[in-house]
């Protein structure tokens, strides 16, 4: 948030501390790596930079077509659901039941457009009345009986749980033939998921740097009293938040579905809300509240899904993956903190 | 002198251009009865000092008139009038702004953020950051906050002083009519301490009207106009500053506790010997 203009302030002195040509050299280059570093997003590129580069190099066909957009296409949902979780996460909560919208949704959709409502509208009409509802109830249940989300939306996944299960009665169905036209612009065509979530990245990441609701998650997140003492209304970013969450959910099911081409009851549930929260702890965005980055979200995940790909190119079990995938989560936080440290020692520094 | 449990305590007379006026106010927090039943007048332009022990009820009756929490009956007027506090939005839209004791910033948030918080400058959707930037950097230059290199550092990396500073910095510079500090001398040292008197004094001579709460009683009878003491729930002395001294003030709390002291005592003897 800071960046541009710290930097601005900061480079007058580097001026100042190279009056010989060789530490000139040095000093730029070194001006250069403080201003990486000081990216929080810096480490996770970092990890993803060297990941590929690794694949790359031992893989065959790891940067071929089709393994590229195995990658897009494997990443693009957890970003979407990310989006959401980055923002529960910076204002302090959490949504576990999201996995169950993304499970919901395509089933909900297929009901509006069975009862005659073109598709484009189903889908819109689909994410609007979960987000309200679902992402509704997550928010006020939290925000006005206190129950803490992680508690909340574990009750809340259960039960959305138990209704798609009921309304499917646990069967696949396959997608309306008539939207399978509009479906390629919603994730039947191979690119069009990743950029999906790569548009939604950006506008989010704009959304939380630079407009007041994202200046409000930030408070709600870094100071819940301090924000309430400010005037700001604490409980309706929280609630705005969790619809937003719950809304990106069932974009996220509907993308899956039309990509996969058949709605599915095994797609979605809780183990894509940990695949995509480990996604965003990778991309730098704090446990604990006030702070979090949409582009990092974007790297964390791109990060999980050089690794699926490459190991499976190798020919590593998808079993033996479950370890790679948790040593991966635990490196990649180890050298986010180690980094995050020595980013404050050089402002510290340049302070100085 | 006066005496805590007298609800005729002499009590400096209203005037008819008082700011604003506290009558009956009291507030309890569930089994906990915060202010019993609070008179306060504020008069035009005036700087009034609010005195009394920790956990006396200041800064709740502090968050009562910036319209943060609702009385739990009683009643405000502002310019005679009464007004129905419900958000502090509200209360800064007539005119009450206010700086908490617990500062309220947001430590993830920058100087210049936390100086415009809730109070942005916006071209929507986006924020006018470099023009709210600019505000901030020359607000505190013009109340003389040396100490902070930049208006883009995050409030988590300054020290307590700066922090307080910032805070008071906001309400300053926002066009208030009335303004409410609680312990705005708190983390301060004796230089900046002496800035934000001096702030205080120029907002006084701006017409500004003012209620400071402070520990110090040297540096209350150095700005204000007249000292109030918070005691068990109610307002218990109410004097101008000319008619009262750092000794007066002193020997009244003092007392005050010696008497605590002794009721503890005797009271403790009392058990042992009925027992
Ligand atoms: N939100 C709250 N919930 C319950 N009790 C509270 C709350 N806020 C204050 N109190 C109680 O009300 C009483 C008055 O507290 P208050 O903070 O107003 O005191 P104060 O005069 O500002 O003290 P200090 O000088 O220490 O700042 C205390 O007994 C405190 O425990
Ligand atoms: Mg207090």
């Amino acid at each position: 948030m800071s960046d541009v203009s710290e930097t601005a302030e900061r480079s007058p002195e580097t001026f100042g501390t190279a009056p010989d040509q060789r530490r000139n050299g040095s000093s730029v280059l070194s001006r250069a790596a403080t201003m990486f570093l000081k990216q929080r997003e810096a480490s996770v590129l970092a990890i993803a930079v060297i990941l590929f580069i690794y694949f790359a190099t031992t893989t065959t066909a790891f940067v071929s077509h089709g393994s590229i957009v195995n990658i897009a296409q494997f990443m693009a949902p957890y970003v979407v659901i990310g989006i959401g979780l980055v923002l529960l996460m910076v204002c302090g909560e959490i949504d576990l039941s999201v996995g169950f919208v993304w499970m919901l949704s395509p089933y909900v959709m297929h009901f509006f457009v069975d009862s005659g409502i073109p598709t484009f509208l189903a889908i819109v009409i689909t994410i609007l009345l979960l987000a309200v509802v679902i992402g509704g109830i997550n928010g006020v249940v939290t925000t006005v009986f206190g129950v803490p989300s992680l508690i909340t939306t574990l009750g809340s996944g259960y039960i959305i749980f138990g209704y798609a299960l009921t309304i499917s009665s646990a069967q696949q169905i396959n997608l309306p033939p008539e939207s399978l036209g509009l479906g390629r612009w919603f994730g039947g065509a191979p690119w069009s998921e990743i950029i999906w979530a790569t548009v939604l990245v950006v506008i989010f990441q704009i959304i939380l740097t630079r407009t007041r609701w994202g200046l409000y998650t930030v408070s709600v997140g870094g100071n819940l009293l301090g924000a309430r003492e400010s005037g700001i209304r604490v409980n309706r970013i929280k609630i705005g938040n969790f619809m937003m969450c719950a809304g990106l959910g069932a974009l996220a099911g509907i993308l899956e579905a039309f990509k996969n081409n058949i709605i599915d009851p095994s797609a979605g549930q809780l183990a894509v809300v940990l695949y995509a929260l480990a996604g965003v702890v990778i991309g730098g965005t704090a446990m604990l509240g006030g702070s979090g980055t949409m582009i990092g979200l974007w790297l964390g995940v791109l990060v999980l899904a050089i690794l699926q790909d490459g190991f499976n190119l190798r020919g590593i079990s998808s079993n033996k993956f479950q370890i790679i995938l948790g040593a991966a989560i635990l490196l990649a936080m180890i050298a986010n903190t180690y980094l995050t440290r020595l980013r404050s020692a050089g402002r510290l520094q340049s302070k100085a | 002198m006066s005496t805590p449990e007298t609800g005729d305590v002499a009590m400096t007379t209203p005037k008819a251009d008082d700011i604003l006026r506290v009558e009956h106010i009291s507030k309890r927090y569930g089994a906990v009865t915060a202010l019993v039943d609070v008179n306060l007048r504020l008069g035009r332009g005036e700087v009034l000092g609010l005195i009394g022990d920790n956990g006396a009820g200041k800064s709740t009756l502090i968050k009562i008139i910036c319209g943060f929490q609702p009385p739990t009956s009683g009643r405000i007027l502002l310019n005679g009038e009464e007004v129905h506090l419900t958000s502090v939005t509200q209360a800064r839209s007539l005119g009450i702004d206010v700086v908490y004791q617990d500062l309220a910033l947001i430590p993830q948030l920058t100087v210049y953020q936390n100086m415009f918080l809730n109070r942005e400058q916006v071209r929507w959707p986006l924020l006018r950051n470099r023009s709210m930037r600019k505000a901030a950097k020359e607000q505190i230059d013009a109340i003389g906050i040396t100490t902070l290199k930049s208006v883009d550092l995050e409030v988590a990396s300054l020290s307590g002083g700066q922090r307080q500073a910032i805070a008071v910095a906001r309400s300053v510079y926002s066009d208030a009519k009335v303004l409410l500090l609680d312990e705005p001398l708190a983390a301060m040292g004796v230089k900046e301490g002496a800035a934000i008197l001096d702030l205080v004094r120029g907002l006084k001579d701006r017409g500004i009207s003012i209620i400071m709460i402070a520990h110090n009683y040297g540096q209350v009878l150095e700005v204000c106009d007249r000292v109030n003491l918070l005691q068990g729930g109610k307002i218990t002395f109410d004097k101008y500053r000319q008619d009262t001294s750092l000794e007066e003030l002193t020997e009244m709390v003092v007392s005050e506790y010696r008497k605590a002291l002794e009721d503890r005592h005797r009271s403790a003897s009392g058990t042992i010997t009925g027992s």
